[in-house]
């Protein structure tokens, strides 16, 4: 674990909500946290060397670029085979995120959740074909549950002390 | 919607990331022998019509000491709007998704210290009156968006 100091949170608060869309962003930060660009540059570096800054990017919204179907697919695989099974759907292009998460016997069985995108519906389905390939002898029960709706989508807020 | 060649460079390489330079346009509006005013022009059009829904850092609370959780309520139809509204209100509430089953309501909460997940999930069950079912995360075997986009001007 990393452990943020003052100057890094009035980082994180400052640009969490994003920076400015400007030839040069970082130096419009650093003037408005009234410190110097190299210094903002070095701590971002650092913050991102520890995990604490995935990226600096842009965040695309999934529908607007053409992907309307975005799944939550959940599965009941073997628990011996759960790693075997999350490595594998991990390695495939259009699988963005994949855990092993915890059950709620009888109520959730599901062991193995894997996001997926699609443009339509029967490329979805034509994954998940591809899924079911792989996990064939290890699966017991699978569900897609597409997001019909995004109700909210504002990500991390960190509070300012 | 429609992209060009233009859209998808800067679709795809900066949803990949942007370095930590004075200047992180420059390159690209080299490769693309185009302007770096032309890039943010675009970047601002993309956001104004939602198509990126922010420009920034990307953090990980779990690196510093927080959490996130995923969580799931079967919300009941009737009350759909008032919970949606009432987790809007609730500044742990990261994302939250309406999707087709049982459990229909799907949100991540993330908090700074892991020690306040539990406290935020109680305090959604208090303010709904319905039971939050968190799915903790036992293994990440993937954590990684990209969507690529592909230009229909070549």
């Amino acid at each position: 674990m990393f452990e943020i100091d003052e100057l890094d949170r009035k980082i994180i608060v400052a640009t969490q909500g994003g920076i400015p869309i400007s030839i040069e962003p970082y130096k419009d930060v650093a003037k408005e946290l009234e410190i110097t660009e190299e210094l903002l540059l070095k701590r971002l570096e650092i913050l991102k060397d520890e995990g604490v800054v995935r990226r600096v990017a842009l965040v695309p919204n999934h529908y607007k670029l053409g992907y309307t179907f975005n799944g939550m697919t959940v599965w009941q695989v073997k628990d011996e085979s759960c790693n075997k099974v999350g490595e594998a759907f991990a390695a495939l292009p259009f699988v963005s995120h994949c855990y092993k998460r915890k059950k709620y016997p009888g109520l959730w069985d599901y062991n193995i959740f894997a996001m997926i995108h699609g443009k339509n519906e029967r490329e979805c389905d034509e994954y998940l074909l591809q899924m079911k390939e792989i996990c064939k002898e290890d699966l017991i029960v699978m569900e897609t549950l597409y997001s019909s709706q995004i109700l909210k989508k504002t990500g991390l807020r960190i509070k300012d002390r | 919607m429609q992209f060009d060649h233009i859209d998808a460079a800067i679709l795809n390489t900066y949803q990949k990331g942007l370095e930590l330079t004075t200047r992180p346009f420059l390159k690209l509006s080299k490769e693309l022998n185009i302007t770096e005013e032309l890039i943010i022009e675009r970047i601002q059009g993309y956001k104004d019509s939602r198509v990126i829904s922010r420009f920034g850092p990307m953090y990980d609370v779990v690196r510093s000491g927080g959490a996130f959780l995923l969580c799931a309520i079967e919300v009941p139809l009737e009350r759909f709007e008032e919970v949606t509204q009432m987790l809007n209100d609730v500044p742990e509430v990261a994302h939250n998704y309406k999707r087709e089953h049982r459990f229909n309501m799907w949100f991540v909460l993330a908090v700074e210290e892991k020690e306040q997940i539990d406290k935020a999930c109680k305090d959604i069950e208090e303010l709904t009156g319905l039971k939050v079912f968190g799915f903790d995360k036992e293994v990440e075997y993937l954590v990684n968006l990209f969507l690529p986009v592909e230009a229909t001007d070549v």
